[in-house]
């Protein structure tokens, strides 16, 4: 099947917009219906399936043990990695990690980082020489729009749902007792990803609206409202008035979201 | 009506060059009833129309202009020539051979081979394909001897001169056959080394103070006394 | 606990290398250095050394990649393994991919690539030093390079970061600030247009915050647009005055 938007069907989608409407009914700042279903991948220490309308995202979290990054060694060590697999787009090729499925990650990988989402020092093993590393990856399952937050809530939906198990530091090795604790997390990032189309601003834009809009921008909120990640992409431009606007309609759809997911 | 510089004076991209009434020239675009640089270049105001003469560009091609490439493929049914432009330029066996061409009897390369130079015409080009070269006529072909040497495009409208007269000056104080492509890249034929090079040094000086005035008189004093200093008139 | 000894802003309000919360790095300029490229520029800014190459237009092989109505941009954003304290690997990292994509996507804008289908152009970037907010750096270089290979453009694209250090709101981040800083935030800017070509932000902020690093990186954006357009005039200027 062909990638390209047949011109009329743009042109369909861009008058409405500038009509406040959208080809799927949605309003201009409405997101597509969010599920959720957490611990599907019992392998894993945490799991996650998200669908964003038909976007199709899976998180597993997995715990191992390494060394301190050297300049944080009392911290543990956050990864976050995502691929786009091949049978989730057309467009998606086999092969290395590309600037897609790196940038996706780094995104993700900022707003839990940056918003200290997880208590990294309860993570401490042995100051400097052992740590807990939390490897947090991507898999994007069918591409239909907006991969940056449904792979955000998967993956703050995997690490809520992260088990570790209990341990003891005994004569300078772990030993495992019975029984599992939560993974410390403590904070609840949401990003919400912007497209201009026609200079306007629309939320959580479907696979056809990407296609054919000028930019992007995701802003990721904490819990307090605050600011935690921002990142425009696509090679259009913004106005500095509609990025602030965009972080004012951010706020409230963040807030909206962790209110309905009980976060 | 506003315009926001002087005549010739110096622009970068984005430069504001008027708002209201006008057209937007070369090397300058629109945007709602505002007029912008697009390339580094001299403002120029003409009546309604505002231009730039860039002073950085590169050559695109323009059917009718002669130009002066390099082949750089032999292929079944032609050449593919390097004209200096994002584009490679074809020239056609049959165009050449000024008969129907016969890929099995005829071996291209005897006629035209990799690293040769040839002095064209564009004879056909638009954005869905490759300029299209002919030889088709007297003065065009394969170049045997001269020197090449390359400058900016935009410049050799400035190389000529007015009514032709800068190029007419240095063909008659070097005593050179020069053969100016519209691409940028000329081909100077001399009776010796040092005419050849006097010609080139002329044209350089050009290039690079192309946007300045009284050039031309520059130009023939820097000739005359570099033949001076060879001894010789 | 965190490992930082220093104060990064004094008792003066002024920062580890002197300047004031709201002052540039010292920035020098110089357009077409290289002579193979089609256009080039050098940039110092601060510690910061950044080459910046472009290639182009030019025909795209293999011819499945070209586009047929526009051209493709194509960057590389690269740093050199001694450019930083310790050897970075020659390796492209992921952050280098990033940062190739974003740059990539703020000066695409400026150029009007309807103009030549079926063509590429290619830049490249090179950090020989790196001192913070290379990325912004990185793209004023990089513009000129463009303008400097004839490439016509809607503007020249000008980046400069500002953040948050010490509960202050500064512009353009060295690198210390950067680590030990609560926000970083790199915005570039076409000032004749008025728009925003990249923006991030890495760190906490209030909206108010936010909104006020952006503004201030917009004004740092402006005062490095005129050194920008003073080194691309500077190549004809002088040999204009020599004869007047």
């Amino acid at each position: 099947m062909s990638t390209v938007v047949v011109r009329v069907k743009q042109k369909q989608i861009a008058q409405l917009i500038a009509k406040g409407k959208r080809l799927d009914g949605r309003g201009l700042n409405d997101y597509r219906e969010i599920k959720i279903e957490q611990g599907i991948i019992e392998k894993a220490e945490g799991s996650a399936r998200v669908l964003l309308g038909k976007t199709e995202v899976m998180v597993g979290v997995k715990i191992e043990t390494g060394e301190p990054f050297p300049d944080t060694p009392n911290e543990g060590v956050l990864t976050v990695n995502a691929e786009l697999v091949p049978l989730a787009s057309p467009t998606f090729e086999p092969g290395p990690p590309d600037e897609n499925s790196i940038e996706l990650a780094r995104v993700v990988d900022r707003g839990i980082r940056e918003s200290k989402a997880i208590d990294l020092e309860k993570l401490c093993i042995t100051p400097g020489k052992k740590v807990f590393v939390i490897f947090v990856d991507i898999y994007v399952l069918n591409h239909d729009g907006n991969l940056i937050d449904a792979s955000s809530l998967a993956a703050m939906a995997a690490l809520l749902n992260t088990k570790m198990f209990n341990y003891e530091i005994e004569e300078g090795e772990i030993k495992i007792k019975p029984g599992y604790m939560a993974l410390p997390v403590r904070r609840h990032p949401i990003s919400v990803t912007f497209a201009k189309i026609n200079d306007r601003l629309v939320v959580d834009p479907w696979l056809e609206e990407e296609q054919i809009m000028d930019a992007r921008l995701t802003i990721t909120v904490d819990d307090d409202g605050n600011i935690c990640a921002v990142q425009k992409g696509g090679s259009g431009y913004f106005t500095p008035k509609q990025v602030f606007e965009a972080v004012q309609i951010a706020r409230e759809k963040a807030a909206e979201i962790r209110k309905k997911l009980g976060w | 009506m506003p315009t926001f510089f002087e005549r010739r004076q110096i622009v970068t991209p984005g430069d504001l060059l008027a708002e209201g009434d006008y057209i937007a020239g070369e090397n300058t675009y629109k945007e709602g009833n505002r007029i912008y640089a697009a390339r580094i270049g001299l403002v120029e105001y003409e009546d309604k129309k505002v231009s730039v003469v860039a002073l950085r560009a590169f050559y695109i091609p323009r059917v009718g202009d002669t130009v002066i490439g390099t082949v750089v493929e032999v292929g079944f049914s032609g050449w593919t020539v390097d004209i200096n432009a994002p584009y490679l330029a074809i020239l056609r066996a049959s165009d050449v051979l000024n008969r129907p061409f016969k890929p099995q009897k005829d071996d291209l390369t005897e006629v035209l081979d990799v690293g040769d130079l040839v002095v064209a015409k564009i004879v056909s080009y638009d954005r869905t394909h490759n300029p299209q070269l002919s030889v088709d006529e007297p003065g065009l072909g394969k170049i045997t001897r001269g020197q090449i040497m390359k400058i900016t495009p935009t410049k050799i409208p400035r190389v000529i001169g007015k009514k032709g007269s800068m190029i007419s000056m240095i063909k008659q104080e070097t005593g050179c056959h020069i053969i100016l492509g519209h691409n940028g890249i000329i081909l100077i034929t001399g009776k010796s080394l040092e005419d050849e090079e006097l010609a080139m040094m002329a044209i350089h000086k050009i290039e690079e103070e192309s946007h300045t005035t009284g050039l031309t008189d520059r130009i023939l004093q820097m000739i005359k006394k570099e033949k001076e200093k060879r001894g010789g008139s | 606990m965190s490992q930082k000894t220093e104060k990064l802003i004094d008792k003066k309000g002024l920062r580890l290398d002197g300047r004031k919360p709201d002052e540039l790095r010292p920035i020098k300029i110089e357009v077409g250095v290289l002579s193979n490229a089609d256009g080039s520029a050098y940039i110092e800014q601060g510690k910061n050394k950044i080459l910046a190459a472009v290639y182009g237009p030019k025909e795209l092989h293999p011819k499945h990649l070209a586009l047929p109505d526009r051209m493709v941009l194509r960057c590389r954003y690269h740093m050199a393994p001694f450019s930083v304290q310790e050897r970075k690997s020659p390796a492209p990292s992921r952050r280098e991919i990033e940062l190739s994509k974003v740059i990539r996507e703020a000066i695409e804008p400026a150029i009007f690539v309807e103009y030549y289908p079926r063509t590429a152009t290619d830049v490249f970037v090179e950090v020989l030093q790196a001192d913070g907010s290379t990325r912004c750096t990185s793209i004023t270089a990089a513009s000129l390079a463009l303008a400097d290979a004839g490439i016509p453009m809607r503007d020249l694209v000008v980046a400069c970061s500002a953040g948050k250090v010490e509960d202050t709101i500064v512009l353009d981040l060295m690198d210390i600030e950067d680590k030990v800083g609560s926000a970083d935030v790199p915005v570039a800017y076409m000032p004749n247009l008025g728009v925003i070509t990249l923006l991030q932000m890495d760190g906490i902020l209030t909206p108010e915050e936010f909104e006020k690093a952006v503004n201030l990186a917009i004004e740092g954006c402006k005062k490095i647009y005129a050194v920008q357009k003073e080194a691309l005039k500077a190549k004809y200027v002088s040999v204009k005055e020599v004869e007047e």
